[in-house]
């Protein structure tokens, strides 16, 4: 498979993707790994007809430790984010969670940036990135903004990210010492998530839990958190893990297993952050 | 747009469309076939190399994207045209192939895979060959290769480098 004809041009700098971005409008697409973007191009699923490259910006790949989060450049590879000790030590689960991207090859060339900013609601990183609060910063023409990570997934495959703006840093709050899982159920070794669950535990009627795969974008076990918030039981909390969600049925799995692995995947999860 | 990669120690410059698959270009511009393409959807590994010295799926990356990159090959591995890699020798040896068709990939997978973990467990082999897809051998003796290439000591990429 080939993708569609597209002109390739290569962005030297943050800045010079946004201009390109602006000058190309809603005909480019950003390619920084592409390896979310290259297969949906194979496919012919999507046919930009301009790629503006980022992959040689190298000022965006970076792991800081910036006393009370953890800040990470957008370009920072999977493989990066997985063995860096700053995350294994003040955010486990997101190096964890990492580590079930894919397979080795993909997290080699793949960036948490492009995956993030992709926006697809059975990919791992954006649950993780709800249960852990954390803020997604965005450079336009005018200047960068922060988006907490709530509000920048926004519908399937569309985040905050305008046109002609670039994710740039993902700010990843610490959890030092705070209990942590995340549940991946698939059938096979490399295959997206059927329903995953990402659960941070910071204290006990504090928990933030997001959910793979079970609406059109990522989202919270609402339901679950507002029930631990309250004093309910992990038993009594993961019973309501699906609701207010929107799970489609696809040949993996129906509408009510989708529901009940949420339910039993955050049981898991809460039982293992608890513990 | 014209682009310059080091392909097997030797550089290479070729003018590609910018959609060209770093696969098709090696096996067409390049000529080298002994990278496989098997899924064509990033899931097989049947056309994995080495890009700067690790192992990516040639059929999800652009040429344009390799432009000024380190190419390895399965055929860039052997130290001589006479002699197999240490991670070639002990698939021979333990059997870790049938048909053959992913192997050039295992190759690629495993000898990244030591670069990484140069002393792994039976369960590190096997979750770092989790991109790698093989039809007939049910891994048994792929995995006992990589484990015998990384008791041998060489089987990493430092042999491919130093020639």
């Amino acid at each position: 498979m080939i993708p569609a004809a597209f002109d390739y041009v290569r962005a030297g700098s943050a800045d010079e993707a946004i201009s390109l971005l602006a000058e190309h409008g809603d005909e480019a697409k950003v390619l920084a790994g592409g390896h979310s973007l290259v297969p949906l191009m194979k496919l012919r699923l999507a046919t930009p007809s301009v790629l503006v490259d980022v992959g040689r910006v190298d000022d965006l790949k970076y792991i800081r430790d910036e006393g009370d989060h953890v800040a990470i450049g957008a370009l920072t590879r999977h493989r990066d984010v997985e063995i860096s000790d700053v995350l294994r030590r003040d955010v486990p689960i997101l190096a964890h969670a990492t580590s079930h991207v894919g397979d080795p090859q993909v997290r080699h060339r793949g960036t948490i940036g492009g995956s993030l900013a992709h926006g697809d609601p059975a990919s791992d990183l954006p649950a993780v990135l709800l249960a852990l609060g954390a803020t997604l910063v965005v450079q336009g023409a005018d200047g960068t903004r922060e988006v907490a990570a709530d509000d920048f997934f926004q519908g399937f495959l569309e985040t905050a990210v305008g046109e002609a703006e670039l994710l740039t840093e993902i700010r990843v709050p610490k959890a030092t010492g705070a209990g942590w899982s995340f549940q991946k159920f698939n059938r096979r070794a490399q295959d997206w998530a059927i329903v995953g669950v990402a659960c941070v535990r910071r204290g006990d009627d504090q928990v933030g839990i997001g959910l793979v795969n079970m609406d059109s974008r990522p989202v919270h076990a609402a339901a679950t958190e507002a029930a631990i918030a309250s004093g309910a039981s992990v038993e009594d909390a993961a019973a309501v893990a699906d609701e207010g969600t929107e799970p489609a049925a696809d040949l993996n799995a129906s509408v009510e297993f989708r529901r009940h692995l949420a339910r039993v995947l955050t049981g898991r999860a809460l039982a293992e952050a608890s513990s | 747009m014209e682009i310059s990669i080091t392909v097997n120690g030797s550089e290479a410059r070729h003018d590609v469309e910018p959609r060209t698959l770093l696969v098709h270009h090696i096996r067409e511009a390049l000529g080298l076939t002994g990278t496989n393409v098997g899924c064509d959807t990033s899931s097989c590994g049947a056309c994995t190399v080495h890009l700067d010295g690790e192992a990516v799926k040639s059929c999800t990356v652009l040429a344009v994207q390799a432009d000024g990159c380190t190419l390895t090959t399965i055929e860039g591995l052997a130290p001589s045209e006479e002699e197999l890699h240490p991670m070639q020798q002990a698939f021979r040896e333990q059997h870790g192939l049938q048909c053959g068709f992913c192997t050039p990939g295992m190759v690629m997978a495993a000898t990244s895979l030591l670069d990484e973990v140069p002393e792994p467990t039976e369960t590190q082999v096997r979750e770092g060959l989790e991109g790698n897809l093989c039809r007939c051998t049910g891994y048994h003796n792929i995995v006992q290769a990589v484990l015998a290439a990384a008791k041998s000591g060489g089987g990493g990429t430092t042999v491919a480098v130093q020639q």
